[in-house]
């Protein structure tokens, strides 16, 4: 591989006047000019986003109800499935604390398994026409942020039923948040990536999802694991975000700085390394399809 | 190869020096590709391959060395059998396939239309598909919809403009490709057989749309296995055999010489499909 990796041409540039292609030794192009270009197909990623949207239906009354009937139900299912395993015991605030945790992580992992179709189904497009392919991921991003918002008006109701703590400690979800994006964009770069050499990997991502989402502190709270599996815990890339998200959402504190370091250093490690692996790869594309 | 200093030096003063006298000039190009020959490569095939120690990579030399020009206003024909390496020259004057060695400068905005059609989503309308391909292509919201018009009219396409494209024949699919591509003030024009789309009617106002960009001083490079479409509309052809250029003369020299080798070598043609 890293023959062809090193073998790889490049374009200056996807929009400018003046295009010459080359070879180059590293795996990837300029990033100044990449990153130049990427930003100038904003209009592209933002269109490609609600075509899609509009593909799954999301544009009908019936398709916009199924986007918050659906990850509600979900979590009624989780709620009942813990309510017996537990016999019962467990109150409203932790029917809070789950939909919150469930439709954060599912926020990350339709990025993730969107994001692992991207490049792939991205087809005839990529085969084409000249773009910054790291729109492809970025899309599926989009799209799974636009389909988690409605979820975010759905738990508020939760929250003041539940009569959950309200006040300006609230704002830390916002930096939460884009961090839970960050880690999303990154994941689902490198899925994208990886489903062009091993098209199998749509497979067996949904178990690995599912065992992820088992294993988060979503359908338990963090201080009910067992010391013994606490390093399991530590872990887990998504653990110091779904951390931070209940501390601040559920008990109303202010976030540790552990948890928003993690977070912090989890999404910036994810995001920068599957970038850079998409884009060293993504020249590559066009002859693997 | 150069070093990453001298590219970036070259971005700036290039565009700073004169503007020279051709769109595309292509210097001592080759292109290899290493490909597996699974067509859907898995995880699951590759550790079966592991185990027994087998390499399924296979090694595509589809353009040797190949060193052209091509000047303002001019139109190139490209021809060729199949396999000869025509549309991956074109992909890498497009910028969507790497050079291997060697080096490709292009001035000015590309325009494709390439043999497996543009990329469009057949669930979309018409209208939607010219949005998204003309973002694609690098223009701005306001350019698209300053150019919708122009491209609706062309194609002839009426109401169907607003359907979804999974209702097109295939022929209005063909005539909103073209459109799509000859409308986006292309300075570079590159078709891969994209011309059998579309009725007599339709070839003939393509044919005018492109002689009237070439009168603009814009640039075509035209792939076909029609060698009439060729000879009507290049001055100049490329005969491509094997990855390299056979030929390269006035395009009815190139078509002349192209028909004698076709008959001579017929069998290795069709061999090649």
């Amino acid at each position: 591989m890293s023959a062809v990796a090193e073998r790889r041409g490049r374009g200056d540039d996807f929009g400018g006047e003046w295009h010459v292609y080359e070879p180059h030794k590293v795996g990837l192009p300029p990033l100044g000019a990449y990153f130049r270009a990427l930003w100038r197909r904003r209009q592209f990623l933002f269109e490609l986003a609600r075509t899609s949207l509009r593909a799954q239906h999301f544009n009908t009354t019936l398709g916009q109800l199924w986007l918050v009937l659906n990850p509600v139900m979900l979590a009624i299912v989780y709620f009942t499935l813990v309510y017996i395993i537990r016999h019962g015991g467990r109150g409203s605030e932790f029917l809070a604390h789950l939909m919150m945790s469930l439709f954060a992580f599912r926020l990350v992992s339709t990025s993730v398994g969107q994001g692992a179709r991207s490049v792939v189904g991205g087809g005839r497009l990529l085969l084409n026409t000249a773009f910054p392919r790291l729109i492809l991921p970025l899309e599926s991003v989009l799209v799974s942020v636009m389909r988690f918002l409605p979820t975010v008006a759905v738990y508020a109701i939760v929250h003041a039923v539940v009569g959950l703590p309200v006040g300006f400690h609230l704002l830390w979800v916002v930096p939460i948040l884009v961090l839970f994006v960050a880690f999303a964009a990154g994941a689902a770069m490198f899925t994208g990536t990886a489903q062009v050499y091993f098209r199998d990997l749509t497979n067996f991502l949904p178990y690995f999802t599912r065992i992820w989402l088992y294993t988060s502190p979503i359908l338990f709270y963090a201080e009910d694991v067992p010391s013994g599996l606490k390093p399991l815990l530590a872990a887990n890339p998504m653990y110091p975000l779904l951390g931070a998200l209940n501390d601040v959402v559920i008990e109303g504190k202010n976030p540790p700085l552990g948890y928003m370091l993690g977070g912090l250093a989890w999404a910036a490690g994810t995001v920068v390394v599957g970038a850079l692996f998409f884009i060293s790869r993504e020249r590559e594309f066009a002859i693997r399809l | 190869m150069r070093s990453v200093s001298d590219e970036a030096a070259l971005d700036t003063d290039e565009q700073a020096a004169a503007a020279p006298d051709w769109v595309v000039k292509v210097d001592r190009l080759s292109v290899t590709y290493r490909t597996t020959v699974e067509k859907k490569p898995t995880l699951q095939k590759t550790l079966i391959r592991l185990g027994r120690r087998e390499r399924v990579i296979r090694e595509i030399k589809a353009v040797r060395d190949v060193s052209f020009e091509v000047p303002h206003g001019a139109v190139l024909g490209v021809v060729g059998v199949n396999g000869a390496g025509k549309s991956t020259l074109l992909r890498t004057l497009a910028g969507i396939l790497p050079p291997t060695r060697g080096r490709v400068e292009v001035v000015g905005r590309v325009s494709t239309l390439l043999a497996l059609g543009v990329g469009f989503n057949r669930d979309l309308t018409g209208r939607e598909n010219v949005v998204l391909g003309g973002l694609a292509a690098g223009l701005t919201r306001d350019q698209v919809a300053a150019k919708f018009e122009e491209i609706a009219a062309f194609a002839e396409l009426g109401d169907f403009m607003d359907l979804p494209m999974r209702t097109y024949s295939s022929g209005m699919y063909g005539r909103l490709a073209f459109s799509v591509a000859v409308n986006m003030e292309p300075d570079i024009l590159l078709i891969d057989e994209a011309l059998s789309a579309g009725d007599a009617r339709f070839k003939e106002k393509s044919f005018e749309k492109m002689r009237e960009l070439c009168s603009q001083a814009r640039a075509i490079v035209l792939v076909s296995h029609g060698l009439r479409s060729i000879r009507q509309l290049c001055n100049e052809a490329i005969w491509m055999h094997e990855g390299r250029i056979a030929m390269r003369d006035e395009s009815s020299a190139v078509i002349q010489a192209y028909r004698e080798f076709l008959q001579v070598g017929e069998s290795e043609a069709t061999d090649e499909e």
